[in-house]
């Protein structure tokens, strides 16, 4: 370790004392400070190495598919696990519409939720609401599933159809959706309001004209992060959302794909290798729709006025 | 057009802590009145009950009557959104609405209150930023975001923004705090100009400012850290810097104060 020896030897620093040293380095110090350098340096490796091995294995497995063009033209219809072929456009379309579908009842009763907590919220009702945000955000997907599931199926006898795992989906979202508006709202100065308040504007209205736009683009940051998460969730789909094989766009009848249900389909069948090379190329397809969320979320992030 | 405001007895609470007692005073119309007083002393607090954005803040209330023209602020079916309207307000911190155009904000106070008519909202947006000496600045940029400007530009924006909905009396918090010192005098040339049309009450900490914009000064104080704020005086300017009644605001004029 050069950085202990580069310290001034003991004996000097006694015998010749200076008014000021800054030369060298105090050896205890320097090694403190590089064992923590490599510490988390390994930890930052520890947290990144499998993300990038299962990107990396993903890609690989997967990638032949994706670059296929029917793989975004054509659904599975007609194809078995032994055949090759065929696509996943009717997975990705039922995941996009539920994804909509969930982001659609999810926002507005999220985004209200939160601007009542922040703008109107006091006392003990709004601690309570509060305290529910927290409990839903820690709810498991497969309970938000089967709570869907025990209310709709078993309670009032519907069947299994792509409209409940919104519902369930949506469950999930809500919570996400709260928290990030709220966090949002927060961040609006307060003098904002006042202006508004001062020029006779009132308090509604100072809210949708003002705060709401003010923190538009977090705000949708927050839906396409919770919508990224909640899009990739594959137990209420397993519960409420039979799987086909042909596109099938009808949420409220008849089986519905999406690309989790699709990556579980062709691992029950995973005997063979075209449907091996499908859940590769599934899951890589999920992770870059995902992705690109994200992207998108970030993107808006930075047109932010707050 | 402009208002007078007569204060009688006005107590001002935060939840249970009494942060202003007994304030009795009388506004000019067509004047500038300041007040002055050190820090906590309550003039910003008695500043903000005048157009009742005190009771905006969590726990704020207010005991005793705000007279406008004779009518009491604080009545019962007195709707606070219309009192706003009547007695506009300029910040400490200039604010403008960071998502709107400079036009959009100065037209925002009648475009929030429902007035649709373009030609209208047009006409209103010059004459504001012409009364608040900022049109011949931006006319060729009105619709660049107002959070652009310079902060002195950003102020007489707000002002522009508080004129715009034509209020009877100008409510303005240390107004130039964090303004350089030509924009504070841009500022307070816009002062003198107001007052002939508009009642301007402002809180400064700056006691030049204080002789050299007000036509009245009052002056507040506070015994301890804790204890409530009260009015001490309030008398022409030239008095209350020349020869005032108590000793108290003698001490702090001169700087003897504490």
């Amino acid at each position: 370790m050069t950085a202990i020896t580069n310290g001034l030897p003991r004996d000097r620093m006694l015998s010749e004392p200076r008014d000021l040293d800054l030369r060298g380095k105090s050896g205890s110090r320097a090694l403190k400070n590089s064992v923590a350098t490599a510490v988390m340096w390994a930890a930052f490796a520890i947290a990144v190495i499998p993300l990038v091995w299962i990107l990396l294995t993903v890609a690989v497995k997967g990638g032949h598919l994706i670059l296929d063009s029917t793989w975004w033209t054509n659904s599975q219809q007609g194809i078995t696990a032994r055949r090759e072929g065929g696509g996943a456009v009717h997975a990705i379309q039922g995941t996009l519409i539920q994804g909509l579908v969930t982001a659609l009842i999810s926002v507005p009763i999220g985004v209200l939720t939160a601007v009542y907590l922040v703008e109107y919220g006091r006392g003990r009702f709004a601690r309570i609401v509060s305290f529910m945000v927290d409990i839903l955000t820690g709810v498991p997907s497969i309970v938000a599933g089967l709570f869907i599931y025990a209310v709709f199926i078993t309670t009032f006898g519907f069947t299994r159809a792509g409209i409940f795992v919104c519902l369930s989906l949506t469950l999930l979202m809500i919570p996400v959706v709260v928290r990030s508006t709220e966090e949002m709202l927060k961040l609006v100065p307060n003098e904002l309001r006042e202006a508004a308040y001062a020029l006779g504007v009132p308090k509604w209205k100072t809210i949708f004209s003002v705060v709401l736009p003010t923190a538009f683009s977090g705000i949708i940051t927050g839906v396409l992060l919770g919508l990224a998460r909640v899009m990739g969730e594959t137990a209420p789909l397993l519960i409420l959302g039979p799987y086909t094989k042909a596109i099938a766009t009808d949420l409220f009848g008849g089986n519905m794909a999406t690309l989790p249900t699709m990556i579980n389909q062709d691992r029950d069948q995973a005997v063979t290798l075209p449907a091996y090379d499908r859940i590769w190329a599934a899951a890589l397809t999920l992770i870059l729709l995902i992705l690109l969320l994200n992207l998108l979320g970030r993107l808006a992030g930075r047109f932010s006025k707050v | 057009m402009a208002k007078r405001i007569d204060v009688s007895d006005l107590d001002i609470f935060y939840g249970s802590f009494k942060a202003v007692e007994g304030v009795s005073m009388s506004i000019e119309p067509r004047a500038v009145t300041a007040f002055i007083g050190p820090s906590g002393c309550g003039k910003s607090t008695v500043l903000r009950t005048l157009n009742r954005m005190h009771e905006v803040i969590p726990g704020g209330r207010v005991e005793g009557k705000v007279l406008l023209d004779g009518q009491d602020l604080y009545a019962k079916d007195v709707d606070p959104v219309g009192v706003r309207r009547t007695v506009g307000m300029v910040f400490q911190r200039p604010n403008p609405f960071p998502t709107m155009t400079i036009r959009d904000n100065v037209a925002a106070g009648l475009k929030l209150n429902g007035v649709k008519n373009k030609a209208r909202l047009d006409e209103v947006v010059e004459k504001s930023l012409k009364g608040a000496n900022l049109w011949n600045e931006v006319k060729d940029r009105l619709d660049k975001p107002g959070a652009g400007l310079s902060g002195g530009q950003q102020q007489r924006l707000c002002i522009a923004r508080a004129i715009a909905v034509e209020p009877q009396v100008l409510l303005m918090d240390e107004p130039c705090s964090a303004l350089d010192p030509i924009s504070t005098l841009a500022i307070e040339d816009l002062i003198n100009e107001l007052k002939e049309r508009y009642t301007i009450v402002i809180v400064t900490h700056n006691m030049q400012q204080a002789a050299r914009v007000s036509d009245q000064t009052a002056f507040f104080n506070l015994k301890a850290t804790g204890q409530p704020g009260k009015l001490v005086e309030l008398d022409s300017t030239s008095k209350i810097f020349n020869n005032p009644t108590e000793k108290a605001t003698e001490d702090y004029i001169s700087g003897r104060f504490g």
